[in-house]
């Protein structure tokens, strides 16, 4: 039973394999330089200025995860759209559940002024 | 193994029925809270929701003796599924009714989102009594481990509330991992994740009943239920967890999540792990005597009445696993007998606890108590009569409760831990019976005054009262029920 796993065994020596071949070579085979500009945080762009530790709006944050919820919404359409036709009535209805219920956080989310950017 | 294929399932409303109504409630809840946010003086929004569970219990009862298996095997309609969706739904109703009066001191409890994330947690504790899959057990426990973590916080302004929701999301988080490498082992084993056919595979192929992959996989799958119903030695959250919570909820915990998480725990272990009976017994036997003596040892010496009663909880769940282990029907109904006399007796001694809350303080510690027996004797009496059940007093139904467990653990041959159970049980006396003498004969150090509960608490704890008492009185009509609905269980 477990010969049937040997596919993924091998996929995942191949993936740890080729990980760690490329880092050992690419140290072997690569010029090593060091100076001090190699040693900053960002060794290209710009220098930086003051303490790092700031304070960042995350408001960004609110709205990155809402996208990603209705994102994945998305993404759950696009194989029951492909199989409408087999999923038939169960599958519509089944659709039509999860939207509701997506849609009464959608208008939470918008009463809620979550959308709201100032 | 076979090919996955995939049959559309027949649209069985009626499988979910009173799920379903909770989930609906949950959303309309959500919907009205936060269209009206400003009615924080009102307790509308705590009324909507009861409207919901009474309903929800209503069709329960109604679709109660159906047996079928609904939406290929993920959800099973039997008469214990419909048992636990009995004791989730009363959990709720009680929890909603202590709510009301507690959140008029504590506002921020007052929106949409509490009372929604309670039903959810509702319907994931009923949907994993109704589980018939691994997968379904899994998604169950996350939807409600999920509100109950936010749950926990509520109370966001309170560092000990912020420190009990996190203490509970990391560590619960843990549990569940080890809960999915159990199933996945199992999964790996048989070849399916639906209980009935992993029973089937194991009887085709008892080579590999004894696997040690099978072994590691129930192993792992007893540390994440293990955690979830508080048994030693996966307990230490619980204390911490239960005193930061806001009181309406520690109940809430106490009773929906262990009856959920024992639902579960049957039906994996007894549907799809039978084979195996021999061979969880012995660890479970041990794990049973050292969660109620460690459970009782430490609640002794307690001062804070939530902690005692996180403790005590510890050592209820020590009893239910003592008809865990006698394994047969008859402790399989005693556990469900159980579940539902510690719902009525837990969540009424929660009940009384939320009385005194305010703001400014919880008055949760002991001395809080003393003399408040004379000075409101009807509170006294009722939390009399919710020690009396969880000591194991006769008149009330912790008494009967604990003869079933017991009894089927005698009549199982299981002696020495029936014998343990009863001498837990005396050792529970002492810190039980200390809340009514505090009650009635300490010396008034603190003056505390009670602030007037509002009607519906009232109703709550008188429901929960006579639940206490119906159940050790007239326990004859409970225990058939449960023991039909363990004849009932789809295997």
């Amino acid at each position: 039973m477990l010969v049937k796993y040997i596919p993924v065994l091998v996929m995942m020596l191949v993936g740890i394999g080729f990980g760690v071949f490329a880092v050992v070579v690419s140290s072997i085979l690569g010029p090593s330089r060091r100076f001090k500009v190699k040693r900053e945080t960002y060794e290209c762009g710009m220098p930086t200025e003051g303490a790092t530790y700031v304070q960042t709006p995350i408001k960004y944050y609110v709205v990155a995860l809402l996208f990603l919820v209705f994102d994945l919404e998305c993404v759950f359409m696009y194989p029951w759209a492909v199989h409408y036709r087999k999923l038939g009535l169960f599958g519509f209805v089944e659709m039509l559940v999860f939207m509701v219920i997506l849609f009464v956080c959608y208008v939470y989310v918008w009463k809620k002024g979550a959308l709201e950017w100032e | 193994m076979e090919m996955l294929e995939f049959v559309v399932p027949a649209l069985n409303v009626k499988a979910i029925l009173p799920q379903a109504i909770l989930s609906l409630t949950a959303l309309t809840v959500l919907l009205v809270g936060v269209s009206s946010p400003h009615n924080k003086k009102t307790s509308s929004l705590g009324y909507l929701s009861l409207v919901g569970v009474v309903v929800a219990l209503i069709s329960t009862l109604m679709i109660n003796g159906a047996r079928e298996s609904a939406y290929n095997g993920m959800v099973l309609m039997d008469g214990f599924s419909s048992f636990i969706t009995l004791i989730v739904c009363i959990v709720t109703l009680l929890t909603i009714l202590s709510s009301i009066n507690y959140q008029r001191f504590f506002p921020r409890l007052n929106c949409g989102e509490y009372y929604c994330l309670l039903l959810f947690a509702a319907v994931g504790m009923s949907f994993m009594g109704s589980a018939g899959n691994l997968l379904m057990i899994f998604l169950a426990l996350e939807t409600m481990s999920i509100s109950i973590y936010v749950l926990a916080g509520f109370k966001s302004d309170e560092a000990q509330s912020i420190e009990s929701a996190m203490k509970y999301f990391l560590l619960g988080a843990f549990a569940s991992g080890f809960l999915l490498f159990g199933f996945a082992l199992v999964y790996g084993c048989t070849g399916t994740m639906d209980l009935v056919k992993i029973s089937a595979f194991l009887t085709a192929h008892p080579e590999v009943i004894h696997s040690k992959m099978l072994m590691g996989g129930v192993a792992l799958m007893t540390v994440g239920f293990g955690f979830k119903v508080a048994m030693f030695p996966f307990h230490m959250w619980t204390p911490d967890v239960y005193e930061g919570a806001p009181t309406s909820i520690t109940g809430f915990m106490a009773t929906g999540v262990k009856a959920a998480a024992f639902a579960a725990l049957l039906r994996v272990f007894f549907v799809a792990l039978g084979h195996l009976q021999a061979d969880w017994t012995g660890i479970m036997w041990l794990l049973a005597f050292l969660t109620m003596t460690i459970g009782n040892v430490v609640a002794l010496s307690q001062t804070n009445i939530k902690r005692m009663l996180a403790y005590s909880s510890i050592a209820h769940a020590g009893y239910l696993l003592v008809g865990f282990v006698a394994g047969s029907k008859l402790g399989q109904s005693g556990i469900l007998f159980y579940l539902l006399s510690y719902a009525f007796t837990n969540l009424g001694a929660f009940g009384v606890i939320a009385l005194l809350g305010r703001d400014g303080g919880e008055y949760t510690s002991l001395d809080d108590f003393a003399g408040l027996g004379f000075k409101y004797p009807l509170m006294g009496l009722a939390m009399a009569v919710f020690m009396f059940s969880m000591a194991g007093i006769p008149p009330a139904s912790g008494f009967m409760g604990k003869f079933y467990l017991f009894s089927s653990a005698m009549k199982a041959g299981f002696i020495w831990l029936a014998i343990f159970g009863v001498i837990n049980s005396v050792i529970s006396l002492y810190y039980y019976l200390r809340v009514v003498v505090v009650m009635y004969f300490k010396e008034v150090e603190r003056d505390v005054v009670m602030p007037k509960p509002s009607a519906a608490v009232v109703v709550g704890l008188v429901i929960a009262a006579i639940g206490v008492l119906q159940m050790g009185i007239f326990p004859s009509y409970f225990w058939d029920m449960a023991r039909q609905s363990v004849q009932a269980m789809l295997m």
